[in-house]
């Protein structure tokens, strides 16, 4: 098992946002409209938090090798996301090391999300079941 | 608005039945990209140990935040939801949810403070089968942001 994971980038754009949306039931319209989103003082429309979070749960399940493996997992939401309405949307890059390695024998995972190099999140970690 | 400092520490009803389903897991699991066989074929599930398709470590705040409005949609909080932003979420997994789970939530708010102006609620959902098994307990801290910063 790597101590670090190859930072993999994942593309964020509307169309993912409004799929989030439907199956996520968060339907908060700072996350399809630029006009309620301005309206509140963000930059414009913006990622759910969530689904940020879900982007890094697929490096941690991946790095876990399955998704019963992981015991906990937390985030502190730092910076929003925002996604441009364009084709290319935005890029999110997800690191994940290993911090330490429990008594119990499980792994704590330190986490980073950024996006146009800020890191978006902090206080991002996971523990995984040792295997 | 100040929120209810009265609402720490108080637990409510049981909240009605989610009946898991796999579509709905499906659904999600493409939502995020996630194409792994376990989120999409209950045969592939079943052969890795799962009653049916897993659902991924974030599914549950599909079910837990509509089930939190019992707490943050209480007019009597005075949480005002257009100022509201996510400010930290966790999860502690008994086990992964997987479809055909009939999970009732238990909320629980247990952190209320306020710096800087700004207003801060950690609410705590336990969400456990019909049966009273636990399944995960999921932490979520809203910010209700201050008026100069809204």
């Amino acid at each position: 098992m790597a101590d670090v994971s190859e930072p993999q980038t994942f593309r964020v754009t509307r169309a993912d946002l409004v799929r989030y949306a439907g199956a996520s039931g968060d339907f908060n319209p700072i996350h399809w409209s630029d006009r309620v989103a301005t309206g509140v003082g963000l930059p414009g429309v913006i990622a759910h938090g969530m689904f940020t979070m879900a982007l890094v749960g697929r490096a941690v399940t991946a790095w876990a090798g399955a998704p019963d493996a992981v015991k906990e997992f937390s985030v502190r939401f730092a910076r929003p996301v925002p996604v441009p309405d364009t084709d290319e949307g935005t890029e999110v890059v997800v690191t994940a090391t290993v911090k330490e390695v429990t008594e119990d024998g499980d792994t704590k995972l330190a986490l980073t999300a950024t996006c146009h190099g800020d890191k978006v999140l902090s206080l991002a970690q996971a523990l995984v079941r040792k295997r | 608005m100040p929120l209810d400092q009265t609402f720490v520490g108080r637990t409510w009803p049981p909240t009605e039945t989610y009946l898991v389903g796999r579509e709905k897991i499906r659904e999600f699991a493409r939502a995020i990209g996630a194409t792994d066989a376990e989120y999409h074929d209950p045969e592939a599930a079943r052969a890795l140990g799962y009653p049916d398709v897993v659902a991924p470590p974030t599914f549950p705040v599909a079910i837990t935040m509509s089930a939190s409005r019992q707490v943050i949609g209480d007019p009597a909080l005075g949480l005002d939801y257009s100022r509201v932003v996510h400010g930290d979420q966790r999860f502690a997994y008994t086990r992964p949810v997987v479809a055909g789970d009939a999970l009732v939530c238990v909320n629980s708010v247990d952190e209320i403070t306020t710096r800087g102006g700004h207003w801060f609620i950690t609410t705590r959902t336990e969400v456990r089968t019909e049966a009273g098994e636990p399944v995960v307990t999921v932490w979520s801290k809203l910010v209700q942001r201050g008026e100069e910063n809204a």
